[in-house]
């Protein structure tokens, strides 16, 4: 019982990173379609931004990054959406290939960088401690997601930006011919999706080590997050996020961690027998 | 006010257009006709840029919008109701307006209200899912969209197909009050009965070319019907 109550807050904030990741796949793979796996080197990217502003920001290097690691890793994504990506919409399987390329550069411009081994960033003072078996930091890590969430809810449904980004995703060559500039909409999704990995990877630093293939461990989890959750769903992505997370710890805690990845895989493909559109799905008449 | 001069296009190697060229002149209704797979819209398509026009040009307004955008073109103010009356699902009826408004140059939230009093039965419905409207509401919403952003000219691809005859008529009075307003129409259209109401000018295509034009009188023809008969 107890280690259940323990095992806790380790479930919630790894669900949170998850849910942070996942909430910038959720913008480009979600609603743009594009199979992006350099999304793990944003996180990275964010994760070393902290990194290095430690040296100016010291103990609040975390605070500070967290605007800046989302330009740093928003500003890579519209770049790559500009340079590359761009001209293969459309055609899944060549994004995949030369994303997965890009990553692979992008780790070895890291070790090339920072160095092989990990390197460490300090929590700011006040993230030490906890109340009873929640540790502030995790706690912060939980506040951030949430906070995340809110925030694109609100961007997406309240502002004019979220609704010429609906309409382009919902029908591209509609929102076209309706004036919209749909290459302009298109940037903007991808420096935003971007730039939350980065924000999730400032959020690693405060749980674990930064190291150059940071991206990796967790990019695969934010596919599933966002397939199972449902494509484009944003409540989707928080209930996945936080069942995905739960089930890794408590999988990890009572087993090991390869075994641990063998049950969340497991439970993911018979749940996707049942549902293989999600837990949510988009209905509406003029569904094409 | 518009100007197509020999316009080609087509789908990868197939060629669709043939040299289409056609006018409609300020406050004109031009109804483009023809038998399935003629290329009624490909030829609004291309007109609109959201198919990239392999030869000829497109002139609107005396400039050369061949190469433009399609929003650059609505910028320009030329609009374009695509066929089977298409919204965005999950925003509201309100929320696709909102979406166009906020897209067009003007921006001025009275073209809203003007657009919404074409179509008043959308009224009671602003705040419904577009996804959930029937098949006649949507594209009563898809016309009242393209309206907000205060056109010169209304492009139209069969706004009467698949819809329940009662909206039929609704939505013919609203494009001959709009004609009658002053806006430029260019309309594709399949019911003889329907163009013969409300066209000043009438173009058929067959294979990609326009092989008769005229006065909308002579749409009665007995050579205008053998074109048109299926």
């Amino acid at each position: 019982m107890e280690a259940i109550v323990n095992q806790l807050p380790i479930g919630l904030s790894i669900g949170a990173v998850l849910l942070l990741i996942a909430l910038g796949l959720t913008f480009t793979f979600g609603q743009m379609g594009v199979i992006n796996m350099a999304h793990g080197e944003f996180i990275m990217a964010g994760a070393y931004t902290a990194y290095l502003l430690q040296g100016w920001a010291g103990g609040q290097a975390v605070l500070v990054a967290l605007p800046v690691a989302f330009a740093v890793a928003g500003l890579m994504g519209l770049i790559l959406e500009r340079t590359a990506i761009r001209h293969f919409y459309g055609r899944p399987l060549d994004t995949l290939l030369l994303t997965w390329g890009v990553s692979l550069v992008l780790q070895q411009l890291a070790r090339d960088l920072f160095g092989a081994p990990n390197v460490q960033v300090q929590a700011p003072g006040w993230l030490q401690g906890g109340i009873g078996i929640m540790p502030y930091n995790r706690m912060f890590i939980l506040a951030l997601a949430i906070g995340s969430v809110v925030a694109i809810w609100a961007y997406m449904n309240r502002s004019g930006q979220g609704r010429r980004m609906q309409a382009v995703m919902q029908n591209r060559r509609l929102a076209a011919t309706s004036g919209i500039d749909t290459g302009r909409v298109d940037m903007r999704t991808f420096f935003i999706g971007s730039g939350l990995a980065g924000v999730a990877g400032v959020a690693l630093t405060l749980i674990g080590p930064v190291g150059p293939a940071l991206g990796t461990y967790y990019i695969v989890d934010a596919f599933l997050v966002v397939v199972a959750g449902g494509l484009g769903q944003l409540r989707g992505a928080v209930i996945a996020a936080a069942a995905l997370g739960l089930l890794n710890s408590y999988a990890e805690f009572w087993s090991d961690a390869s075994l641990a990845k063998v049950i969340v895989f497991g439970v993911i493909v018979a749940f996707l027998q049942f549902r293989p559109q999600g837990l949510f799905v988009v209905r509406s008449r003029a569904l094409t | 006010m518009l100007s197509v001069e020999g316009l080609e296009a087509g789908y990868g190697g197939a060629r669709v257009l043939f040299g289409v060229s056609l006018e409609v002149a300020a406050g004109q209704l031009v109804c483009v006709m023809g038998r399935n797979g003629v290329g009624k819209t490909t030829l609004l398509d291309t007109v609109m840029g959201v198919l990239p026009a392999t030869g000829g040009s497109v002139t609107f307004d005396g400039r050369d919008v061949t190469r433009l955008k399609p929003h650059e073109r609505v910028r320009l103010g030329m609009a374009y109701v695509p066929q089977g009356h298409d919204t965005f699902p999950q925003l509201s009826v309100l929320g696709n307006l909102q979406v166009t408004l906020e897209a067009s140059p003007h921006r001025d939230p009275a073209a809203l209200e003007a657009a919404l009093d074409a179509f008043p039965k959308l009224k009671p419905l602003l705040k419904r899912r577009a996804g959930f409207l029937s098949g006649g509401q949507q594209q009563q919403l898809a016309i009242a969209r393209a309206l907000v952003t205060r056109p010169r000219l209304l492009i139209l691809d069969e706004p009467t197909e698949g819809i329940q005859p009662s909206i039929i008529l609704e939505i013919e009075e609203a494009i001959e009050r709009l004609h009658a307003s002053g806006l430029a129409v260019l309309l594709v259209e399949q019911y003889l009965d329907l163009a013969l109401r409300l066209a000043d000018r009438f173009l058929i295509l067959d294979a990609g070319r326009v092989v008769r034009s005229g006065e909308a009188a002579e749409l009665n023809a007995p050579e205008v019907h053998r074109l048109l008969a299926v």
